[in-house]
């Protein structure tokens, strides 16, 4: 689960890391009583879950209370990449004179969350990585132990960061308890700021939470946004099928993420576009695949469904029944190829005799087959 | 002979009272898995499956020679559970559970490295099979045949796929492995390729990665410089987006992280054939093999 900007810096506070006084705001009456209280020159940013708000002119400041009533009416409702600002962040404006980098990932390659510091701050890190990689230090932290203050000073100094380095340490130390304290599966300070008179801040914050672990949170659950995210996606957690909305235009459903991921790389492989990956998991019945067909037609992208299912434990007729189900309640109103294998296939094909539906033995034939349909009638267009 | 498993190794299953681990029991013992003991928390003195039941796997090792256990409980309680088999000595370590925590992982994974001699293979996995000798997972058997290609996984039912596509054209396996889709998982490619370079039953290995992390590339530089048998490999998430995760945890590529195209420039570099297709990978273990 992404957190704003806002929602992270709560948390950092919570830990002891020094951030701009400010809040979020919902209007530009709320901006400027709250700039009105930090009483200093603020600086407004709209809260929504993208990159490059700057560019987008989604970050402006203001010299007083007025100005912050009127850039934040200039900014929330602002498009943002396809996204409405509903919300700003009015936070203190910090005398910058240095601008670094400090965050968290969870680094398979090293089993444990890495640190990465750098002296290139307030720009996209991903940029540095690919265009400077030398600009950044990292060091693999022991996920039992913990950051120590001496590894994050050793750190520090070995990126070439200047200024207070107990400050600067006991940020990072601060930003590695928030990380594990909140179990976050991406912490960043970007930029971690030197001000003028010397103090470190966290200027700009980004969390991303491990959504495996949110259930010993049950705090946090209040950051989550459903209006935020794809309505078919939230529909599709309830179910708890593993649901990701893509640009294309075939939908696809399959059991086991592998099986799926394949299924959208074979779909490109012959000519189509997935619209979706639809995980419905191992042993479904009958209804789990009727609720998984539904859900997905229920995207007006998609003009076709494949479906394809291994069959170990989940039988080929359970499968067949469910899409029957959709079939008899006019749900069903795309072209359906299925790619069914394994356990009860002969029953299924008993089933589906005589129904709009095709069945193939492979993946490759029930995608070609499909895609082709869906492409002669126009459907890529 | 095979890798990590076969007709002798004597098993625990933790969690045996539960739903899945009952079922799974059962299953097990069907293929001829040589079950000994299960534990749960509470339940010891019952019987499950024919199966005695201890409180905990210390007192099932006391009772019983245990070789490896598996670990059927909900994904909360499954890294405790994963370090209890590990503390009381188990040398292998099935864990299947999906959904643990990303910390608790990397604290157990870090904390089993330092215990010598105990392997963990997953979470997130569905175990591994020896065909014909032993099933220490939650893969459906009919699909696998006894053979002479080695398989390592991150993908569960793709390892069925492929292992079913195989055998549909007479090639069986030595041992299949699947490894996991989550990010922090205890064994991955470079820790099982070895051990397939060193079995004198397996001639080939056919390994199936995903978009994420980079262990395909760790893989394919350590293939180039010891792999002494041909190794066929498979990349899922072609065309997935990025910064998506593709319902693997572990399956989300972040930044240039993790690519498709990364894994198939290291693969190429090794001299690795790779399968665009899953059809594919049977082509090419045949034409590897002279089949």
């Amino acid at each position: 689960m992404k957190l704003h900007e806002y929602q992270a810096k709560e948390l950092l506070a919570r830990f002891g890391v020094p951030v701009p006084a400010g809040k979020v705001a919902f209007t530009p009456e709320e901006a400027k009583a709250i700039a009105v209280s930090v009483g200093k020159m603020t600086v407004i940013k709209a809260q929504v879950h993208v990159g490059g708000r700057g560019k987008a002119g989604g970050v402006k400041l203001a010299k007083d209370a007025n100005e912050a009533f009127d850039r934040a009416s200039d900014i929330l409702g602002m498009d943002i990449k396809g996204l409405t600002v509903k919300k700003v962040l009015v936070a203190e404006a910090v005398d910058i004179a240095k601008e670094y980098y400090c965050g968290l990932i969870v680094d398979r390659n090293v089993q444990s969350y890495t640190l990465m510091v750098s002296k290139e701050g307030g720009v996209d890190i991903e940029e540095v990585a690919a265009n400077n990689p030398d600009a950044i230090t990292r060091f693999a932290i022991d996920p039992i132990r913990g950051l120590r203050p001496f590894e994050a000073r050793e750190v520090a100094l070995k990126a070439g960061l200047e200024g207070n380095i107990n400050k600067i340490a006991s940020m990072m130390v601060g930003l590695w308890n928030t990380c594990v304290g909140v179990d976050a599966s991406l912490a960043e300070i970007n930029p971690l700021v030197v001000t003028t008179a010397g103090d470190i801040i966290a200027a700009d914050a980004k969390i991303d939470l491990d959504d495996n672990a949110l259930s010993r949170h049950p705090e946090l659950m209040a950051y989550r946004e459903l209006e935020a995210e794809h309505p078919l996606e939230v529909e599709a957690s309830a179910f708890g099928f593993a649901y990701v909305k893509l640009d294309g235009y075939i939908g696809v459903i399959g059991n086991g993420a592998g099986l799926v991921m394949t299924s959208l790389d074979v779909v490109a492989r012959v000519g189509g576009k997935a619209a979706n990956f639809l995980d419905i998991g191992g042993g479904a019945k009958a209804d789990i695949v009727y609720n998984a067909v539904k859900l997905v037609l229920k995207d007006p992208d998609v003009k076709g469904v494949l479906i394809n299912i291994f069959g170990g434990i989940t039988r080929a007729d359970e499968v067949a029944k469910g899409v029957i189900r959709c079939l008899e309640e006019g749900i069903l109103t795309k072209p359906v190829a299925m790619r069914v294998a394994g356990t009860a296939v002969e029953e299924a094909h008993v089933l589906l005799e005589g129904k709009p539906i095709n069945i193939y033995p492979t993946m490759m034939e029930a995608a070609t087959s499909l895609v082709n349909e869906v492409n002669a009638a126009g459907g890529k267009a | 002979m095979s890798i990590l498993v076969n007709k002798e190794t004597r098993v625990l299953v933790q969690g045996i009272t539960g739903r899945e681990g009952a079922f799974h029991t059962e299953k097990m013992l069907e293929y001829g898995t040589k079950i000994v003991a299960g534990s749960t928390p509470g339940k010891g003195g019952q019987v499950v499956q024919g199966i005695p039941v201890y409180n905990s796997v210390t007192e099932a090792r006391a009772a019983h020679e245990i070789d490896a256990s598996i670990i059927f409980v909900p994904p909360a309680a499954a890294p405790d559970a994963t370090l209890e088999a590990a503390h009381a000595g188990i040398p292998l370590i099935i864990n299947i559970a999906e959904g643990m925590p990303v910390l608790d992982m990397m604290r157990v994974v870090k904390e089993i490295k330092e215990l010598p001699g105990i392997r963990l293979i997953g979470g997130n996995c569905p175990g591994l099979i020896t065909p014909g000798e032993c099933k220490l997972g939650i893969m459906p058997a009919s699909t696998f045949k006894a053979g002479r290609v080695g398989m390592i996984s991150r993908s569960g039912t793709l390892t069925y796929e492929a292992s079913a596509m195989l055998a549909a054209a007479g090639i069986g396996c030595s041992t299949v492995v699947g490894i996991g889709g989550d990010p922090i998982i205890g064994t991955t490619f470079i820790d099982l390729l070895p051990m397939f370079n060193e079995d004198p039953d397996t001639d080939a290995v056919v390994m199936i990665g995903e978009i994420g992390g980079a262990d395909e590339e760790m893989a394919a530089e350590w293939i180039s410089k010891h792999m002494k048998k041909p190794v066929i490999a498979f990349i899922s998430g072609r065309t997935a987006p990025k910064g998506k995760r593709m319902g693997h945890a572990g399956a989300l590529i972040m930044g240039n992280v993790g690519t498709a195209e990364s894994k198939l420039e290291a693969m190429a570099k090794a001299n690795v054939p790779v399968a665009d297709t899953m059809d594919q990978i049977v082509e090419l273990t045949k034409k590897t093999l002279g089949l």
